[in-house]
């Protein structure tokens, strides 16, 4: 697949032809942390092929500097509300400053899983039964009854998740119905919003979707295989913690299926530039998607850069071509 | 490409070093640096405080002025004008050369954190059992755990330690076969708890010790920032021997020089000085000169007045506003001097699991568990109050007051469901970096 897309990247020099790019990162979400660390990455790789680079939080500052000196394009590297779920970027729009990545209208449905999971359930592709509750539904029917029917209906195990967010904080896998109630309080604590699907065993796969050009493409899928069974936030962050197969280990017409999957996902879901699809792959080879991320975590242990690293492309040269194109997409505007 | 772990070095760390995770967490600290957020996690003293610009010119002369000697190597021990300086701050609190204390068995260190490694590598083998105060201070269960003991908590009251508690847990463990090297106390306005041990507890509690044949590391950086009259003397101004008392100028002056010390017995002096050679040489020349002259040229005793009345003025204020808008069912300690209060939750919340709702509001906190080396503490938090103006402080309560009585609502929803982040995690793995103010 790398070869296919080595031809798209532009060269050092195109990329070094006076491009500006602010990079955002950090906000108040609760992957301020990653969100550094992510922006940290991209800065380096941005600045290694010669982009002129800088950091910057989502503050009071931000605006005001944009004002002033307004870049070619800006790189959201921040995660949570504020980079996904679409409100930057509409700020961004009313400041006429380009940016990577799909349009605010398209953050927002992919940014808030129930709503994403409907779009491609509408499009024919697969993803797991699911409930979505905000917790006022739960103490105005009485949470013994909800959750009994939620059980009934979608079974155990099941996966608890809060609507929005990311880096698996506040999700929990319940292989008992006894369990749920407190995975309940545990993601309502990071949400107001829970979403409660099937769980679906198999192996965990991350593909990154790329369009340097001609469309998007799959970039090789990331196989996912936490120490101790539970991609959680220690297992997402601390290297040696998880085992990455980039690319997977599945059969060649399985993968064949899955970036097919991916794309399609991509597309219903009207992204652009870049997205990462997660998928599940049951027993059967079917892949299954369980959400899809428009501001994917670009961090030293982020499935991004993997399956950039495994396509063969250079991490640097790839974001350089995005940030030209974003920068491209104000000129014609 | 096969399997990677991005981590080529997994097989090789030493044990020790297992289990240093990333923790969701401490993450979740990483907004508190943003001004919207009210920080109550942090542990940093209000050194807008000190009178900058005259430190500022002390420091700089000491650079052109003795940077031939302040910027030079230094010996293992810490230079004798420090040692001095330590020697008369000593005597403030009644450790004296009447019992004992001379410049020649004060080792100076890089902080006090410095101080409890170097006792940790003299005395501890790996299984070896510290008992400390539960909850203690999270910077000594890291050494300890980093040593390879084992942590066992002894609990407090509003008296500080129970003696008979300390009784219950020796005789249990020497039951039990494991060897008791000694006891880490914080006895006077504790992190985290701001609680103190009584005059009375304290010639128990070293009797007790005394006795067992336990040797006790009495950390005191709190000890001179009491605003209610003079605390009750340290324990190494009651007993010479089998006492090490650890300090530091991070509390009364500034933990940016990390200047802090030892006063250890005379015969194991040599043997912490050779330790501490072998992991840091010696401690910072410029930090000591810094510290030795604003020991000797600036005001010390009156700046110590001044943050006395600082931190007295916010801790008010937290108690103030703790009192008027804390859920019923919450309790916390009224600290005489330090800079923390522990607060006890109401029935069923959990402060680990309720962190993100905190964030969510802008406020932020310890929750208790990183102050225990067994995962208890989901029941408490640690707030701080030294850092942040009183107003501020006011109105971070009013948010956690907000989110607690939001987790109330959610457990009356869910019932009692137990603490789903309950899980047992490494000291340090529940607390913000030093760097959160």
């Amino acid at each position: 697949m790398g070869t296919t897309a080595e031809h798209l990247l532009v060269t050092d020099s195109a990329i070094s032809a006076d491009l500006r790019v602010v990079v955002l990162a950090g906000g108040l979400s609760y992957e301020r942390d990653v969100s550094l660390r992510s922006g940290r990455r991209v800065l380096d790789a941005l600045r290694a092929v010669g982009v002129e680079a800088e950091l910057r939080d989502a503050d009071v500052a931000l605006l005001p500097s944009l004002a002033a000196d307004p870049p070619d394009a800006v790189v959201i590297a921040l995660h949570g509300a504020t980079g996904e779920d679409g409100s930057l970027r509409g700020v961004l729009d009313l400041c006429d400053v380009p940016y990577v990545g799909c349009d605010a209208r398209a953050s927002r449905v992919a940014w808030d899983k129930p709503s994403a999971k409907a779009v491609l359930r509408e499009a024919g592709i697969p993803t797991p039964d699911w409930v979505a509750l905000p917790h006022d539904r739960f103490s105005e029917l009485g949470a013994v009854a909800v959750l009994d029917r939620i059980v009934d209906r979608l079974g155990v195990p099941l996966m608890v998740k809060p609507a929005q967010g990311g880096s698996g904080l506040g999700g929990a896998v319940v292989r008992d119905a006894a369990a749920l109630p407190a995975a309940m309080v545990g993601c309502f604590a990071y949400y107001s919003t829970a979403l409660v699907e099937r769980y679906v065993p198999g192996m965990d796969v991350a593909v990154s979707v790329v369009d340097l050009g001609d469309g998007p493409q799959a970039l090789p899928p990331v196989e996912i295989v936490p120490r101790n069974g539970v991609y959680d936030y220690a297992a997402r962050y601390t290297a040696g913690r998880t085992t990455w197969h980039a690319p997977a280990r599945l059969a060649p017409e399985v993968a064949a299926t899955v970036a097919d999957v991916a794309l399609a996902a991509h597309t219903a879901l009207g992204l652009r530039d870049l997205s990462r699809v997660d998928v599940i792959v049951d027993a059967a080879g079917q892949p299954h998607v369980l959400e899809v991320n428009v501001s994917p975590g670009m961090t030293e242990t982020s499935l991004l850069p993997l399956a950039v690293q495994a396509a063969g492309l250079d991490f640097g040269r790839l974001l350089g071509t995005l940030v030209a194109r974003a920068a491209a997409r104000l000129t014609k505007h | 490409m096969t399997g990677t772990t991005l981590d080529d070095y997994t097989d090789r760390y030493a044990r020790r070093v297992r289990g240093m995770t990333a923790s969701e967490i401490r993450a979740l600290f990483a907004v508190a640096s943003r001004p919207e957020v009210v920080s109550l996690a942090g542990g940093a003293p209000y050194i807008a405080a000190l009178p900058l610009d005259a430190v500022g010119e002390m420091l700089g002369r000491l650079g052109s002025e003795q940077g031939v000697t302040t910027l030079q190597y230094g010996i293992g021990q810490g230079t004798l004008e420090l040692r001095e300086r330590i020697c008369e701050v000593m005597s403030l609190s009644g450790i004296d050369a009447a019992c004992g204390a001379s410049p020649e068995d004060v080792v100076v260190t890089v902080g006090g954190q410095q101080a409890l490694d170097l006792v940790a590598r003299l005395f501890l083998d790996p299984g070896d059992v510290v008992l400390a105060e539960g909850p203690t201070y999270v910077g000594a269960l890291g050494v300890f755990q980093a040593a390879q003991a084992q942590v066992v908590h002894v609990p407090m009251d509003e008296d500080g330690l129970i003696p008979e508690a300390l009784e219950t847990a020796i005789a249990d463990l020497a039951r039990a076969g494991q060897r008791v090297k000694f006891l880490y106390t914080i006895p006077t306005y504790q992190n985290p708890t701001g609680v103190t041990l009584s005059e009375e507890r304290r010639e128990r509690v070293l009797d007790i010790c005394e006795r067992a044949g336990l040797l006790v590391v009495e950390d005191d950086p709190y000890g001179q920032l009491g605003f209610e009259g003079e605390a009750p003397a340290p324990l190494r101004a009651r007993r010479r021997d089998g006492v090490f008392y650890l300090s530091t100028f991070s509390k009364t002056f500034a933990p940016g020089l990390r200047v802090g010390w030892i006063l250890a017995p005379h015969a194991v002096r040599d043997k912490l000085v050779i330790a501490s050679e072998a992991q840091i040489l010696c401690p910072s020349g410029f930090a000591q000169a810094a510290v030795a002259t604003y020991l000797s040229t600036m005001p010390w005793r009156q700046q110590l007045k001044v943050y006395r009345e600082v931190y007295r003025e916010r801790r008010d204020a937290l108690l103030d506003a703790m009192a008027d808008l804390m859920p019923e069912g919450t309790s916390w300690t009224t600290p005489a001097g330090g800079l923390f209060v522990w607060a006890s939750l109401p029935d069923g919340l959990d402060s680990k699991a309720m962190m993100p709702r905190a964030v969510a509001a802008r406020v932020a906190y310890v929750p208790g568990t990183g102050f225990y080396a067994d995962g208890t503490g989901t029941d408490a938090m640690r707030l701080n109050f030294s850092f942040p103006p009183p107003d501020r402080i006011r109105e971070g309560v009013r948010r956690l007051a907000g989110v607690m009585e939001q987790e109330i609502a959610m457990r009356r929803v869910f019932g009692a469901v137990g603490g789903a982040a309950g899980r047992r995690g490494r000291a340090g793995s529940d607390v913000p970096g030093p760097d959160l103010a």
